[in-house]
């Protein structure tokens, strides 16, 4: 059983496998189950995000009235043929944005790795399969890569908002989503491993600090902002780039930031955003009244 | 290591906003209900820390509702838990706690009937992922991820060796097991973690060693 990214990324390259095949087997030997039937879980997982991508793109509103919608704004802006981020990099952050919309709506949704940052893998995923051409089996091998590099962050530091902030959900889904993206555009392990560095660097140290306590604001643009920011990672680590700190070192650095992180940030509805004028207001019109008096 | 299967993380298929305040805390909910066995009458729930603060939003009391009425994380029927609570006649008071905990994602629930009463404690870990930490008051460490059976037992020498040559002797292997007791001599209980479902026949049996007063077993 691989503990970090390092043995991850040796024990594939010395077999020369991908990570993805490094996270079949283990689940395979872990829960004692055949290949078939470990591919067949994660297949349901897939299809519950093509379904939850697809409701989002048809336009859904979250109870609250704070999300929603946004997702079919991008696809219109797409369509107009002016956008300047570029077509496939916003068709990454509309399906994150999509998904995202459906879980505050209630909705059903796949957690990757948690249901507030559940947008940025099936995001990424849904946008570079345009170029890409990805096999079905190839898209559930995209699940297997992300949930290789969570698995890591899970067990040396944390994917929860109350216990590290936003950069343990978001940030870890981002880090995920870009190095599977690598994998998918025939990247060896290694720059996968770099690209969930990159990613992960420029997400230490967000907050997690929802409106109301909703997983809608910011939670719902955070996601779209993590799709963008896999995308551009994993462009930067398949052009050869890489991180001057290792990925488990910056794991390690997120899980340190995340523990000396204020209460009133993780979770709370007490800091940040949160505790904004506007933000308070938002809270006291849904609830009828104002949940955290003391700022 | 906390999280040792990939569907830790990518998964659960869930009814939304939140893994830790909505998945998690349904898990909660039914694995209060599968200790208690029964449909409750009655149920208590009380939140601490970022529970306390954002159940509303998260619908943290309608998962854990749905949970005791043990709907699974992806049942929409959570959604309206509270009307199906009431359709039932279940009782259900929800309490904020404003004392501070080790974990910030915690609940205690007490449910009850005229039969009897349980209480435990919860922790939501993220991703969905959950533990037991208190039952009735004794501390314990429950994921629902194996198999597992409960022993409530007189704190004696010999109790622990009876219960595991009775499970020996039906070739059940044991993964781990925890001992905790409120005092010496008094009350004891184990926790049991096997590698396959124990079935109604052993669990008599356990039922019938001098030492044991009550077992319990969760289906994984």
């Amino acid at each position: 059983m691989f503990r970090n990214v390092a043995e991850l990324v040796e024990l594939a390259e010395t077999s020369n496998k991908k990570i993805s095949d490094i996270m079949i087997e283990q689940e395979m030997s872990v829960t004692n189950r055949s290949r078939e039937e470990v591919l067949a879980q994660m297949e349901r997982n897939l299809s519950v995000m093509e379904e939850a991508v697809e409701k989002g793109l048809q336009g859904v509103k979250s109870h609250s009235g704070l999300t929603g919608g946004d997702a079919v704004l991008l696809q219109k802006y797409i369509a107009g043929g002016k956008s300047l981020s570029g077509d496939l990099l916003l068709d990454a952050v509309s399906k994150a944005v999509a998904t995202n919309e459906v879980n505050a709506a209630m909705g059903t949704i796949c957690a990757t790795p948690t249901a507030g940052s559940a947008g940025v893998v099936p995001g990424t995923l849904f946008a570079v399969q345009r170029k890409l051409n990805p096999t079905r089996e190839e898209k559930i091998r995209f699940l297997f890569t992300s949930g290789a590099f969570g698995f890591v962050v899970a067990n040396n530091a944390s994917i929860s908002g109350a216990a590290g902030g936003c950069q343990a959900e978001v940030g870890s889904a981002s880090g995920m989503a870009a190095a599977a993206i690598v994998e998918m555009a025939g990247g060896s392990p290694a720059q996968c491993a770099e690209a969930m560095a990159i990613t992960l660097k420029n997400m230490l140290g967000l907050v997690c600090d929802p409106v109301a306590g909703l997983v809608e604001v910011p939670c719902v643009k955070r996601n779209a902002m993590g799709a963008a920011n896999a995308m551009v990672a994993a462009d930067m680590s398949l052009a050869g780039i890489t991180s001057r700190i290792p990925c488990d070192e910056v794991i390690d650095a997120m899980y340190k930031i995340g523990q000396t992180m204020p209460v009133a940030l993780r979770e709370t509805a007490q800091g940040g955003l949160a505790a904004t004028p506007t933000g308070r207001e938002l809270e006291a019109k849904i609830f009828g009244f104002a949940l955290n008096k003391k700022d | 290591m906390k999280y040792k299967s990939v569907f830790d993380i990518i998964g659960p298929i869930m009814i939304g906003p939140s893994s830790s305040h909505t998945a998690g805390a349904a898990r909660i909910g039914k694995m209060a209900r599968e200790l208690f066995g029964r449909e409750p009458e009655w149920a208590t729930i009380s939140f601490y820390g970022s529970f306390a603060k954002t159940f509303r939003g998260h619908g943290t009391d309608v998962a854990m509702i749905g949970g005791i009425m043990n709907f699974e994380t992806d049942d929409e029927r959570i959604i309206q838990a509270f009307d199906h609570a009431k359709e039932k006649k279940i009782r259900i008071k929800i309490r904020e706690e404003e004392a501070v905990t080790d974990h910030p994602n915690t609940a205690r629930i007490s449910l009850g009937d005229k039969n009897g009463e349980m209480e435990l404690v919860g922790i939501s870990i993220g991703g969905g992922k959950i533990e037991i930490i208190e039952l009735n008051g004794f501390e314990l460490k429950l994921t629902g991820h194996h198999p597992a059976i409960l022993v409530v037992h007189d704190d004696r020498f010999g109790a622990i060796a009876a219960v595991s040559n009775l499970l020996a002797s039906h070739k059940i292997n044991i993964g781990h097991m925890d001992v905790s007791r409120k005092d010496v001599g008094k009350m004891a209980l184990m926790t049991i973690e096997v590698d396959q479902n124990v079935n109604e026949e052993v669990i008599n049996e356990l039922k019938k060693l001098p030492e044991v007063t009550q077992v319990t077993r969760i289906v994984s």
